[in-house]
């Protein structure tokens, strides 16, 4: 039997007592495989000015390339110390934050290997529907031959592109979601 | 079949536009561009799961908190999670948050000069059984009303939030209640373009589920997305 989908709807202003949790920002602990990173950024509207009441959700491969779930079948080990489910929301200045680690390159259509990317949601008031991006890494061999990078216009890639902060103990990324306007981020239609 | 077959996309019309002239809010954050579309890979097919085991009892239950009763008209909700197909989801996480009798929400930024309810915090979360089933018992939502437009008031309604199977499957609604007047008016509701995919949005009165001396009963299924074709091995 056929039934029509759900249609989404706004989460609004006031989701946060229910679905942020304290630790929800923190992927990756001490036994967790892989470079531990931390992935930050601002989200701003059409006027620049921030978005003080978005939910970013990422979800991730872990550091072998594999997600945990099981219709990922391919033969790399699962992390026990890793979900790669992560949940933020952003404060007054529009800031959200993670700490995760660097994905591995998961398998594409054709078995050709993605490059290592982290899958984004974001919600809000004035959004009825989720936006999806990904984020990628700067300098990473694999983004030349990543098929959804090349089907990106070359002028907006760039948005898709995490930007390396500082390279101290731990290296830190910024990725700002630009909803709106000059430089807007690119999202995708899943 | 693989199991890295993809999922079905929107269904045009069931689903708002970001940008949408009646809600002043997508204005400045509605993208300009369109998305790009493109083939499902297994960051698309794959999604969170969430243990069972992290919920008690009383998440189902918004009607007592703090060590008493919520004030308000006592309600059940229950329906199934499916696919387009039919088939029930089972074991996926569903959030639940929402105003109290009075049309307030316990937040800070709520500002609306309406009674918190020291007994009603207003949040909930269920998973779904083997057959795709949720209950959950709470107090009716008050309307309440937003700066949208002169003399704005949000319909009564609850916010869900559910993973499903994959990442692809995501959905964050609102579940309203059987002839509310407010409905027409409402810029949030209306911003579904196909009237029957919105009326999805409106719950079903059940005498079946209203419990005798207790509270009455609602019924409200979710549809996700469903799989382009059924892996063979799940
Ligand atoms: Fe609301």
């Amino acid at each position: 039997m056929s039934r029509g989908q759900t249609p989404s709807q706004t989460v609004g202003p006031f989701f946060k007592p229910s679905l942020i949790h304290a630790g929800s920002e923190t992927l990756a602990t001490a036994s967790t495989r892989g470079e531990r990173i931390i992935v930050a950024g601002r989200v701003l509207d059409g006027d620049g000015a921030a978005v003080n009441d978005a939910m970013i959700e990422i979800w991730q491969a872990n550091a072998d390339g594999r997600y945990d779930h099981p219709d990922d079948q391919q033969e790399k080990r699962i992390d026990p110390n890793f979900r790669g489910f992560g949940r933020a929301a952003t404060d007054e200045e529009g800031r959200f934050r993670f700490v995760t680690i660097v994905p591995g390159a998961v398998a594409g259509s054709g078995g050709v290997a993605q490059a290592p990317h982290i899958n984004v949601s974001i919600f809000a008031r004035g959004l009825l529907k989720r936006l999806v991006t990904r984020i990628y890494f700067p300098g990473e061999p694999l983004n030349a031959a990543d098929s959804l990078l090349a089907s990106v216009p070359a002028a907006r890639r760039p948005t898709l592109i995490a930007r390396a902060e500082r390279s101290g103990p731990v290296r830190e990324f910024i990725f700002d979601i630009i909803l709106q306007g000059g430089n807007e981020t690119v999202f995708l239609d899943i | 079949m693989k199991p890295d077959v993809g999922y079905r996309r929107e269904t045009p019309g069931a689903h708002p536009p970001y940008d949408h002239a009646a809600y002043a809010s997508t204005h400045k954050r509605a993208p300009r561009h369109p998305p790009i579309k493109f083939e499902h890979t297994l960051s698309e097919i794959t999604g969170p799961r969430f243990d069972a085991r992290s919920l008690t009892a009383g998440d189902a239950d918004l009607t007592h908190f703090n060590g008493a009763a919520a004030l308000g008209e006592r309600i059940i909700v229950t329906g199934q999670v499916l696919d387009e197909s039919g088939h029930a989801i089972p074991s996926t996480l569903i959030e639940i948050w929402q105003a109290n009798a009075a049309g307030r929400y316990a937040h800070d930024a709520d500002r609306h000069d309406a009674p918190l309810d020291p007994h009603f915090a207003g949040i909930g979360k269920v998973m779904t059984d083997a057959a795709g089933n949720y209950r959950f018992t709470t107090i009716k939502p008050g309307a309440y009303p937003w700066r949208n437009h002169h003399n704005a008031w949000r319909p009564n309604h609850i916010h869900f939030s559910l993973f499903g199977p994959g990442f692809a499957t995501r959905l964050i609604t609102q579940m309203y209640f059987p002839g509310d007047p407010l409905l027409a008016l409402d810029p949030i509701f209306n911003s579904v373009p196909d009237s029957a995919a919105r009326e999805r949005l409106v719950a079903a009165f059940d005498i079946e589920t209203t419990m005798p001396e207790f509270a009455l009963g609602y019924r409200f299924d979710f549809v996700l997305r469903g799989r382009l074709a059924t892996p063979m091995d799940r």
